[in-house]
């Protein structure tokens, strides 16, 4: 079944005929699950040799890009001794130099930016690994090209402008709210923008009006199930239909429990604002890996180490080439994330790559409520802090479906003063060191104050944090 | 670049401004009647569509209330359908129904240009950065802002509220040079920056200010000007409308430009719905002109404001409205949150440790507007980390309610005043409405 | 005219105070009067000993978060009514107590307690003629 067409005009008139046609397909076999439709059929069904060629194309258009507009690229391509004609094919891609998250600090906040500052409408934020975040700008362009892969996404999922779909994902400078809210207003559903927090509000909407769609973190969907048996709305009484999850690992057996207790089928979308935000990659009806955009962001699996590359069917880091990104284009952007790509097609129609699951990270970042948190953040504040001992624990835990980070950190002897002879003292240094947490982090933190001497000396990359959550 | 964002709307003369109007409300009340609710309202009122030939009709048409939308909960007050929608804000709260706005992409599109139109008029401009630190979600002002600021082509900076430390550090780093924020929370981020040594004049690009979506007086803005060395401009929203972009200064800081291309303004007696004179404080009564999915005739919005002028020397003649002077009822704008007091009772009431009397203080303690809720113990006790819990918890079931933490005080029973008759249980101690 | 107490940052986990109080029994010092003040993860532990500055430094060593700060101990009569009369001096001058505590001492009530205005609160002792414990008069106990 496929939704539209739109390949030249000559074609359009054939292409709304067979539309209209699906239409009364799916009109007279009431079959409203709608498996197979395919928001772009042009892109997201292009033969192999096809897709490598328009890739080869976009990622010389690219690199020729960066080269003129970005001063960080041009003396990497340099440096290498490559110019942009060196890059003809998506074989070619070989040649390029990797992108870090460290280069993406060494350059905040707009060095890698490659669109002039007019160009530019809208900035993201995600977690740097210190005090500063890494900042991300989009062109309109950019911020269409997302609503395009947020569409592909949803129609994917067989959403479609019928229904009311709830985004749940935290809104502003995360790209998770604003990311599924303008795909959800692109493809037509109405899109209710819940935000996160105030549960017993959001289920009474997703009660009375009939929400039929919810995006959040896997977690949280869980929490709401919680919160549902706490006030006695049963699964009967919603009509939730479809889940867009995703922003932190999760298990086939979350999937198993989240499907059961909401009533819905609940799938995985994958994104990074590095490189775009969510819809980067999707499952599809048939949940086997999610498809990648690969038209816009091309995807490599490399050996973290050698940084070799590795073939389909292995487990690497994965990393990605932004193909048609205007504002801040990466050149194989290492993620950090675990995960291999699946050899073969798919049988849902589409032929773009499928990733499977994210099976870990390569460094230490850890995905709290969605949000990413490098311990070296927490230890940049604590750093800051004359008051506090060079020592510092994350511990990270799952209460009732929600994840909760405490930074314990030892007070220093030497700033215990005679004013600490009442607790709101005391709370008001934790207070402090919370809100410079929160300004890093974006996301709260619980201070616990110990004795000096009581956290144990680091030793090894995990020694600053205990994670009691079982995923 | 013109001064006028839509200059074919915004410079219209005053009669041609009216001729637009009639012939949209014309188009609006079709709109309307295709929905229920209306249509049992021009019957009850025996008038139909034929009986609006000038713009002074307006008065023969029904009134709209805040109780009709709970009313019509969930979607009794939409006139296209619901496939058709594709947007929906509701306001805060689970105390009885909430009102549930919707929009078509049309009406999407006309809300962002509002609001492009108003950063325009005080001279924003594609090259500007432009950093919202307002409540995104459901609230209005985060959305409404990022739309319109995109449409104008600015660097928009979607900050979201709070977190006052990231929002300095990213004026500074990105070189913002608007932010649009309550006024609460300009004179909040401004003692931030003075405790981080920094000076809004020497270290920020700032230029523009947008405050708005809570009531302040002419006073606080001359200070916010004064604190940030900047203009700040008033601006006037509502989510029955769309949500901001609705009324804004000009460069002129002489009352609000309320945009008549969109909205028909009325000022009326909230005790006799007649409308007052010009120059007198009544209610602001509002019909919309170009929504789809929701239109709203003579939308009372409990606001009491009055006119200043029709004419302004910015060149539009868009009707100007003095600011807001207070509510026609209980209802409590803080930080730009609406709020009514029985929600709060509704949540104090579940806690069996309570006892019944509560009094809502609300108070600007060093520039910040804050709200303290006192409530009686039912029982004493000297336990005092359980007491640390319950304050604990009902700081969050109200911050899931109303969307702020307030103050929490548990006192001692009897004492809080009982009062005779009608019970005080709102003391407004701002200087907001002077 | 006022002591030293020692405030001590513990935390809410067994066996941290027993440390405390095992540094202060090697070193041979007297605990005259104690209390703690408590939150959900920690508690200040207010002392009041027989010599607060060598106690505060054994405990310094022994890595204990520890700070003396000065309190007020006033002597009242152990009869009803003295510590009523006591406050009631503090309060009529404006000025708010922030904590208080108590014990007995040779017969008398002792109570210790700290003042949001210290400056005042010695003239008003001074004035009204109230008697004030030092750290000597703790130190000659035994």
């Amino acid at each position: 079944m496929i939704r539209r067409y739109s390949f030249g005009n000559k074609l359009k008139e054939f292409g709304d005929f067979v539309l209209l046609l699906c239409r009364i397909y799916l009109f007279t076999t009431q079959n409203h699950t709608k498996n197979y439709m395919i928001w772009n059929p042009n892109k997201e069904c292009m033969s192999r040799d096809e897709m490598s060629a328009l890739q080869g194309k976009r990622l010389h258009k690219i690199v020729e890009y960066v080269y003129h507009n970005v001063p960080f690229y041009r003396n990497k391509l340099q440096e290498l001794d490559i110019r942009p004609d060196d890059i003809q094919t998506i074989e070619d891609i070989n040649k390029l130099p990797f992108t870090t998250k460290k280069d993406l600090r060494d350059n905040y906040p707009f060095g890698l930016q490659a669109a002039p500052q007019s160009q530019i409408i809208r900035i993201h934020a995600s977690s740097g690994t210190t005090g500063n975040p890494t900042i991300v700008g989009y062109t309109r362009k950019d911020v269409g090209v997302w609503s395009e892969c947020m569409a592909r996404c949803l129609t994917a999922y067989g959403v479609t402008r019928d229904d009311i779909f709830s985004v749940a994902y935290g809104y502003g400078l995360f790209t998770g709210g604003l990311g599924a809210h303008y795909g959800v207003e692109h493809i037509g559903a109405s899109v209710i923008p819940a935000g996160t927090g105030n549960t017993e509000k959001h289920l009474k909407l997703i009660r009375d009006l009939g929400i039929t769609g919810l995006a959040c973190t896997p977690s949280y969907a869980l929490y709401l199930a919680e919160t549902m048996d706490k006030l006695g709305i049963k699964k009967e009484d919603i009509r939730l239909r479809v889940g867009a999850f995703g922003a932190e690992p999760w298990t086939e057996n979350m999937r198993k429990e989240i499907e059961e207790r909401l009533g819905l089928k609940g799938y995985n979308i994958y994104g990074l604002s590095e490189v775009m935000g969510p819809s980067v990659s999707y499952e599809c009806q048939m949940q086997h890996g999610s498809h990648i955009c690969e038209d816009h962001f091309y995807p490599e699996i490399i050996n973290p180490v050698t940084l070799e590359k590795l073939p389909a069917g292995q487990t690497g880091e994965l990393v990605f080439t932004t193909l048609t990104k205007e504002g801040m284009p990466v050149l194989r952007y290492r993620t950090r994330d675990l995960c291999s790509l699946l050899p073969g097609t798919c049988d849902c129609g589409r032929t773009s790559v499928r990733m499977g699951r994210i099976e870990g990270r390569s460094d230490d970042m850890l995905i709290i409520r969605g949000i990413n948190v490098f311990p070296s953040q927490v230890e940049s504040v604590v750093l800051s802090m004359p008051e506090f001992a060079p020592r510092y624990m994350l511990v990270v835990d799952r209460v009732n479906n929600l994840d909760t980070l405490q930074v314990q950190v030892e007070i220093r002897q030497e700033y215990f003063t005679g004013v600490f002879d009442t607790p709101a003292a005391v709370d008001k240094l934790e207070k402090k060191l919370a809100a410079k947490l929160k300004s890093v982090l974006s996301i709260a933190a619980k201070v616990q104050l110990k004795a000096p001497n009581t956290i144990e000396r680091s030793q090894g990359k995990s020694a600053h944090v205990i994670d009691k959550r079982k995923l | 670049m013109s001064n006028y964002f839509n200059p074919e709307f915004e410079t219209l003369s005053r009669a041609e401004i009216e001729a637009l109007q009639l012939e949209r409300l014309q188009t609006t009340i079709r709109q309307c009647l295709k929905n229920e609710f209306y249509r049992k309202k021009f019957d009850e009122l025996g008038i139909t569509p034929d009986d609006i030939k000038t713009l002074a009709d307006v008065r023969k048409l029904p009134f709209t209330t805040k109780q009709d939308l709970r009313d019509t909960y969930p979607f009794g007050m939409s006139c296209v359908p619901l496939r058709d929608c594709v947007r929906l804000h509701s306001s805060s709260g689970t105390t009885g129904n909430p009102t549930v706005i919707l929009h078509t992409q049309k009406d999407l599109d006309e809300w962002a240009n509002q609001v492009a139109r108003n950063l325009w008029m005080v001279g924003l401009r594609p090259d500007d950065v432009f950093q919202n630190s307002s409540g995104y979600g459901m609230f209005t002002g985060g959305l409404g802002f990022q739309y319109g600021a995109e449409r104008l082509g600015m660097l928009t900076v979607p900050a979201a509220a709070g977190n006052s430390l990231r929002q300095i550090k990213f004026i500074k780093d990105f070189g913002t040079t608007c932010i649009h924020a309550v006024p609460s929370y300009v004179t909040r981020l401004y003692e931030v920056m003075k405790e981080e040594g920094v000076d809004p004049r020497r270290d920020t690009k700032l230029k523009v200010l947008a405050i708005g979506a809570e009531p302040h007086s002419e006073e606080q803005r001359q200070r916010i000007e004064q604190m940030m060395g900047v203009k700040a401009y008033n601006s006037f929203g509502m989510s029955e409308m769309c949500g901001p972009g609705v009324g804004f200064e000009c460069p002129e800081q002489n009352g609000l430009h309320f945009w008549e291309d969109y909205y028909i303004v009325e000022i009326v007696d909230p005790e006799t719905l007649e409308p007052v004179p010009d120059g007198e404080i009544g209610e602001l009564v509002l019909t919309t002109l170009c929504r789809e999915a929701m239109p709203l005739l003579r939308y009372r919005t409990r606001d009491l404001t009055r006119v200043l002028g029709r004419t302004c020397a910015c060149g539009r003649n868009h009707i100007r409205l003095d600011r807001m002077r207070g509510r026609s009822d209980d209802m409590m704008v803080l930080r730009g949150v609406n709020i009514f007091p029985i929600q709060i009772e509704k949540i104090l009431m579940q806690f069996s440790e309570l006892a019944s009397n509560y009094l809502i203080t609300l108070t600007t303690d060093e520039e910040n507007d804050n709200m303290t809720v006192e409530v009686e113990l039912a029982q004493p006790t000297d336990d005092y980390k359980q007491l640390q819990t319950l304050e604990k918890e009902i700081r969050r079931r109200l911050k899931d309610e109303i969307l702020l933490t307030p103050i929490v005080k548990l006192v001692a029973k009897g004492t809080l005043p009982v009062s005779e008759g009608k019970a005080v249980r709102v003391v407004d101690r701002r200087k907001v409405y002077q | 005219m006022s002591i030293h107490q020692l405030s001590i940052f513990i935390e809410n986990r067994s066996g941290t105070l027993i440390k405390v109080l095992d540094v202060l029994k090697e070193a041979n010092i007297q605990i005259i009067a104690s209390t703690i003040a408590d939150t959900a993860e920690y508690g200040i532990y207010r002392l009041i000993c027989s010599e607060p500055m060598r106690a505060c430094e054994e405990l310094m060593k022994a890595g204990v978060a520890v700070a003396p700060s000065e309190v007020f101990a006033i002597e009242i009569d152990d009869q009803p009514g003295r510590a009523a009369e006591a406050v009631k001096t503090f309060s009529e001058a404006g000025i708010s107590i922030a904590y208080m505590y108590s014990f007995l001492l040779h017969g008398k009530g002792i109570l210790i307690f700290r003042t949001d205005n210290t400056e005042l609160a010695r003239k008003i002792i001074v004035d009204s003629g109230l008697r004030v414990l030092c750290d000597e008069d703790l130190s000659k106990i035994n």
